[in-house]
């Protein structure tokens, strides 16, 4: 797939599927959306820009090997549940606190940090698979 | 609306059963896939088909005798579809090394883990 | 959020008011513990140095938060704990009796004596593919599995269990193994296919999950027919799992293809799993129906244990005996859950803990022998008796075990379980029991006559000599066979305890309030 139209738009690309990625992350906190499908987007783009540059650029892209990049997501999903020890209810139960942010208040809540914890597992693993699957295409 | 869905169903898993009967690995994963699909399918309609309105509630919170659809089998499907495409990428990964390690897809050919001929001991001591 | 200041919503109706003890969270610490420490080591899976360090800790704490959470339980009952606040049947409930508590704890020993032995065992490339972190995320299914109380949830651990057991599967990415995988993969995904199919149709039947209030509703429910389709669905999918006779086909085809310490612990935990998962819903969910089932089980449960040791009789590789053996001792499980008295009941759960931990030493013992002698295959090896006098005692122990042979800990639920049935007058289930134990003895006696009595041959005498180390090789293996030799001397504890665990399994009043402290929510 190295056409030079697809070279060229498959960066552009990539980097706006990430940042749709986070918007549909976000905007699952009370709508649709949520961190399955956003981890599933940005996996995609990854996808994509290894099917048109190749996948070591990809692997330096991404920095982190994609496993641990997974497992990080994990261990977020664990610890989210965790807090709750801490207010005397159960395992999983959502907390929520109120941050004053400018002018506006941020609500942040534990549901939130385990949405991006499931967010990065997707991620992780299903890149790690599409990469696989790429990298012995190309040999 | 439950009678229709449930030849649905059978003719589902009808085909999934055919493909999982093949010798060749790629027609089972075929077969995989579309056996989860028609498990999806059959646990969406014992959850009993409704035209009703979403289960969110309003802005005004709570009203009493507001009928919904039901939402746990919806929950339900979305584990069981996250979980079957990770198994299916999965297998998708392994059959593809199977093909290239052992240079066959056919599962008749694929006998390493079980040579056929062993290697009697001895009889007397 | 206008209309909470109009009107205040009652909570208490949809969810837990009254704080949370902390003891109760020992119910899901085994879980919040395996999935931290997997991705931790997930996380430094580069660093193949750093993997035992952080890992051994790690299943140390596992055991200790498995025998506090049995401590707990065996003194206050069952617990329950729902997440996220939701009242049951709405969230999903973490429920542990006496029979979860107790192969919770067995499973993390298993896996500690896997841990360590895989620190000596497992090369640097293996744990770089992750031996650790996926051992770690097995065990969080495994335990998950044993200490849940909603039926879809299991369903998830048992996935979960599943994909890590893939990635320990092909951990060497060898030729047999890549095969052994493929036939593994797709044969479970068969059975947790069918563990769904009826886990939605018993959704259509009764409108809940969670398993106390489906206990409760298939009481009340007068139709039994649907029941019983369900119930039998639930055995062929957990038969499956267990590998009972004609559904087993996939164990002997993988157990011995990965590395000795991964299929010593698959054999010690994953078959279990289904056992449990089949004593859960036939004795707590449906005890009417596992009624009218009965004989099918029995009969079931009798082909198991004698093709099964008959499988193991025609082996000449040492692991693929082994194989055959774990799916002989399932049977074995399986008799009891055919007899349902209190006697067979408690005889399955003993001998379930008694093959968690034989099956895994004997695993175990089998990778140091062909360490020893160079090769599985009982033609090819021989005269460990001679150079490795300690290693070929400490397998004698566990052979005398696996065949029930006094004084080891196999004897004891055997006994019960043909007392039992030939209390009901089962005696043709009472001398299957008798038989497979013969075949067994048989089985393992040509082992130990071939490999470890009889002279080396030449072919392996010329073989290096090979260094074991006392510590990180021997001690799994010592602490297991310890065990072994404790159960069979003194099996009063554990008898009594599984006994407890037979008594809250056939009347599952305790359970249920546990659950439902008013009474169920009708």
């Amino acid at each position: 797939m190295r056409t030079l139209i697809f070279r060229t738009v498959a960066p552009y690309l990539s980097s706006l599927m990430v940042l749709f990625s986070v918007f549909v992350l976000l905007r699952g906190h009370n709508e649709p959306g949520g961190g399955f499908i956003g981890g599933l987007i940005a996996a995609s783009a990854f996808a994509i820009y290894g099917i048109a540059c190749g996948v070591s650029p990809v692997r330096r892209a991404m920095y982190f090997h994609p496993m641990a990049l997974s497992a990080a997501g994990l261990l977020m999903g664990s610890v989210a549940g965790l807090l709750s020890i801490f207010a005397g209810v159960p395992f999983m139960t959502g907390l929520w606190v109120t941050v004053p942010f400018f002018t506006e208040e941020l609500k942040l809540s534990t549901v939130l940090l385990f949405d991006i914890g499931v967010y990065f597992v997707v991620v992780g693993a299903i890149s790690s698979i599409a990469l696989a699957l790429e990298e012995r295409e190309v040999e | 609306m439950e009678v229709p869905m449930a030849f649905l169903v059978a003719i589902f898993f009808a085909v999934s059963i055919y493909l999982f009967l093949s010798r060749h690995i790629i027609r089972i994963l075929l077969g995989a896939a579309i056996l989860s699909n028609a498990v999806n399918l059959l646990i969406f309609t014992s959850g009993r088909l409704t035209r009703e309105i979403p289960p969110i509630l309003p802005a005004g919170g709570a009203t009493e005798g507001i009928v919904t659809a039901n939402p746990l089998p919806q929950a339900l499907i979305l584990t069981a579809i996250v979980i079957a495409f990770s198994f299916f990428a999965f297998l998708l990964v392994l059959s593809y090394r199977a093909y290239q390690e052992l240079g066959t897809d056919d599962t008749n050919e694929m006998r390493f883990a079980e040579p056929e001929e062993q290697k009697l001991p001895p009889l007397g001591y | 959020m206008a209309s909470s200041a109009k009107e205040p919503v009652d909570i208490s109706v949809a969810m837990v008011t009254d704080p949370v003890p902390l003891a109760d969270w020992l119910i899901i610490a085994p879980l919040i513990l395996c999935t931290i420490f997997g991705a931790v080591l997930l996380m430094v899976r580069k660093d193949t140095r750093l993997q035992p360090i952080i890992a051994l800790p790690g299943l140390v704490a596992l055991v200790v938060i498995a025998a506090a959470l049995l401590a707990h339980v065996v003194s206050s009952g069952p617990v329950t704990m729902t997440m996220g606040r939701w009242l049951p049947p709405f969230g999903i409930s973490f429920t542990v009796d006496i029979l979860g508590a107790l192969l919770t704890l067995t499973g993390a020993i298993a896996a500690l004596a896997g841990g360590i032995y895989g620190a000596g065992d497992v090369n640097n490339s293996g744990r770089r593919y992750g031996f650790y972190p996926f051992l770690f995320l097995m065990m969080a299914g495994v335990s998950g599995a044993f200490l849940t109380g909603d039926i879809f949830n299991l369903y998830v651990w048992f996935e979960v269990l599943l994909i890590a057991s893939f990635g320990l599967l092909i951990l060497g990415s060898e030729r047999g193994q890549i095969d052994g995988a493929t036939k593994y993969a797709f044969l479970n995904l068969v059975a947790t296919t069918f563990f769904l199919i009826a886990t939605g149709y018993l959704y259509g039947i009764f409108g809940t999950l969670n398993m106390a209030d489906i206990a409760l509703k298939a009481q009340a429910m007068e139709e039994k027919a649907p029941l019983v389709t369900l119930l039998s669905l639930y055995f062929l999918a957990f038969g499956m799992k267990a590998a009972a006779f004609p559904v087993n086909f996939w164990l002997p085809a993988s157990y011995h293809t990965p590395r000795v310490v991964v299929s010593a612990l698959f054999a010690g935990l994953l078959t279990k799993v289904g056992v449990y998962a089949f004593m859960r819903v036939a004795l707590v969910l449906f005890p009417a129906e596992r009624d009218m089932l009965g004989w099918v089980i029995a009969v079931i449960a009798a082909l198991t244990m004698i093709l099964g040791a008959m499988g193991a009789l025609a082996q000449t590789d040492f692991r693929r005996l082994l194989g055959y053996l774990v799916i002989s001792g399932i049977g074995i499980m399986f008799a009891g859950i055919a007899l349902a008295s209190p006697g067979g009941i408690s005889a399955a759960i003993f001998y379930a803990l008694h093959s968690m931990i034989v099956m895994t030493a004997l695993y175990l013992a089998s990778g140091l022998a062909a360490r020893a002698s160079g090769g599985f295959s009982i033609a090819g090896s021989g005269g460990i008796y001679t150079t490795h006098p300690f290693l070929a005692a400490v397998t004698l122990i566990l052979f005398f075990a696996v065949s029930g042979l006094p004084p080891f800990s196999g004897l004891w639920p055997k006994v019960i379980l043909v007392k039992a049935s030939l209390d009901v007058g089962a005696w043709w289930l009472a001398g299957a029991v008798l038989l497979s134990g013969f075949l067994t003895t048989i089985a393992v006696g040509r082992v130990w006559v071939l490999s470890y009595w009889r002279p080396a041959p030449e072919a392996a005498a010329a073989g290096e000599e090979a260094n074991l180390n006392p510590v990180i090789d021997y001690a799994p293996l010592v602490m297991l066979t310890a065990i072994v030799v404790v159960l069979g001397m003194f099996p009063q504890q554990i008898l009594e305890l599984s006994q407890v665990g037979t008594e809250q399994l056939l009347n599952p009043i305790e359970y249920i309030r546990s659950v439902f402290p008013a009474g169920g929510a009708q």
